[in-house]
């Protein structure tokens, strides 16, 4: 009787170490401090002191996008025009920019009218162009919708040099106009230009220099 | 919307949600009596939080010389460079704001540019790429549309740079190289056929340093292209322009 009182008595002891003593015993093995009653614990902080590094923090100077719109071809109408741009941030008023898209003329009214008569062929009519222009963001500012909620956003100037390919040939072309950005994310930016595509064109047997606008939305990201 | 224009689209959307994934903040600690938080990253936007000394914050993102930073309650802001740098590390150092100097334009090694200007009365735009071999010493590729009345032309060529004084804010270089050139009459034009020719050129330019990673510059290049007609070209070609290095 004595035995088996001793017995069940050795088997508690042994759940009883098993569930609790062992793991206190396996913790202290892999170095957890065991505290001794009596002593005081030494606290030791667990924040890691990482020095900052600028370098290594993502920069966002970056904007790539599309963009679509309309272009007006002086004598050629109105048609769309779809693109895309790159641009870089060097500072934060001053950006450089890589733009190109591509459009298409109509017949001029003189087609129209005459019938049958066609100054270009259907390759000719194709529009493409690049263009590399310096812009400058000379109203910074934030657009309010509804009482909470505000965008930032920045009024451009931009101008630059590019090539216009219409009409079988390459001409050169200066480009200005202004746009908005519109930022409802700091990575996110949506924009509405206006453009002046300036080259001369002397399809109608007398060089002349032809404005064409051009106003297109777009949407960008940064990077 | 064309299928091709659709799926760029998409990779943007994805490369911008790969872009704002970020890695673990960067913590600083407010040095100055207070730091002003902007609700954009440029001197116009306003002010619309402070944060007081003593106090944390994270440093998440940049763009040119602003840092997108998170206060201790979560507020979201642009703070200058400046004032970044009147912050301390967590182990007490002050916050070292690496800019570009007129030291890193000197050390260089990648750079690329665009330049626009008159070759042989002809419009030019240009765009370029160059490595630096030596503070001195760089190479550089070409490519260039020469826009004119009567033809159209690319150019594509190499040239090695000597810029004399690295270390200067403003100092001059001499180029020498070659390359290629092909002509195309403009279609009003009859009785002439594309030609491609080889091409050598000289030139002397001044390169002035701006600011960050920018730079501007101006070359005078004379060429001579070696035409398959009885006597050589010698046209002259002016251009300015700016470049980024990095």
């Amino acid at each position: 009787m004595e035995s088996r009182v001793l017995f069940l008595l050795l088997i508690n002891v042994l759940v009883v170490m098993s569930v609790t003593g062992c793991a206190r015993f396996r913790g202290a093995q892999d170095g957890e401090p065991v505290v001794e009653a009596g002593q005081v614990p030494v606290i030791e902080p667990e924040l890691e002191r990482r020095d900052i590094q600028i370098a290594a923090i993502d920069t966002e100077d970056f904007e790539l996008g599309l963009y679509a719109g309309l272009m007006s071809i002086e004598d050629f109408g109105v048609n769309s025009v779809a693109g895309a741009r790159f641009a870089y941030h060097i500072t934060e008023k001053y950006f450089v920019e890589l733009a190109a898209g591509a459009s298409e003329g109509e017949e001029t009214s003189f087609e129209r009218l005459s019938g049958a008569a066609q100054l270009l062929t259907d390759d000719e009519r194709s529009l493409s162009y690049y263009n590399l222009s310096l812009g400058y963001n000379i109203f910074p500012g934030e657009v309010y919708l509804g009482s909470d909620r505000a965008f930032n956003s920045t009024i451009y100037l931009i101008g630059g040099v590019g090539k216009t390919n219409f009409a079988g040939d390459d001409r050169f072309t200066l480009n200005f106009g202004m746009g908005v950005r519109l930022i409802p994310r700091d990575w996110f930016a949506i924009h509405a230009d206006i453009r002046d595509n300036i080259y001369d064109i002397d399809l109608l047997g007398q060089e002349k220099t032809t404005h064409n606008l051009e106003a297109h939305l777009g949407v960008t990201f940064f990077f | 919307m064309s299928r091709p224009l659709l799926a760029i689209l998409i990779i943007f959307c994805a490369l911008a949600s790969v872009a704002r994934a970020q890695d673990e903040a960067q913590q600083v600690v407010v040095e100055d009596p207070f730091i002003e938080m902007r609700t954009g990253p440029a001197q116009a936007y306003p002010v619309f939080y402070v944060v007081d000394r003593g106090e944390f914050i994270e440093v998440l993102s940049r763009r040119t010389d602003w840092f997108k930073v998170r206060a201790p309650r979560g507020q979201e802001g642009w703070v200058n460079s400046l004032q970044l740098q009147e912050t301390l590390q967590l182990s007490g150092a002050p916050v070292e704001v690496p800019g570009f100097t007129l030291e890193d334009h000197a050390v260089r090694r990648w750079e690329v540019g665009a330049l626009y200007g008159d070759f042989d009365g002809a419009n030019i735009v240009s765009v370029y790429g160059a490595f630096s071999f030596t503070e001195n010493l760089s190479g550089e590729i070409w490519y260039s549309d020469i826009l004119g009345t009567f033809s159209n032309s690319q150019m594509a060529g190499f040239n090695i740079v000597h810029l004399l004084f690295p270390e200067w804010r403003v100092s001059p270089y001499f180029t020498l190289g070659g390359g290629i050139i092909n002509t195309e009459p403009k279609g009003t034009i009859v009785g002439t056929a594309d030609r491609t020719d080889n091409l050598a050129h000289v030139g002397i330019g001044v390169r002035t340093y701006l600011t960050r990673r920018f730079v501007f510059r101006a070359e005078y290049k004379t060429y001579v292209v070696f035409t398959s007609r009885d006597d050589n070209e010698e046209p002259t070609e002016w251009k300015a322009g700016f470049s980024f290095f990095f």
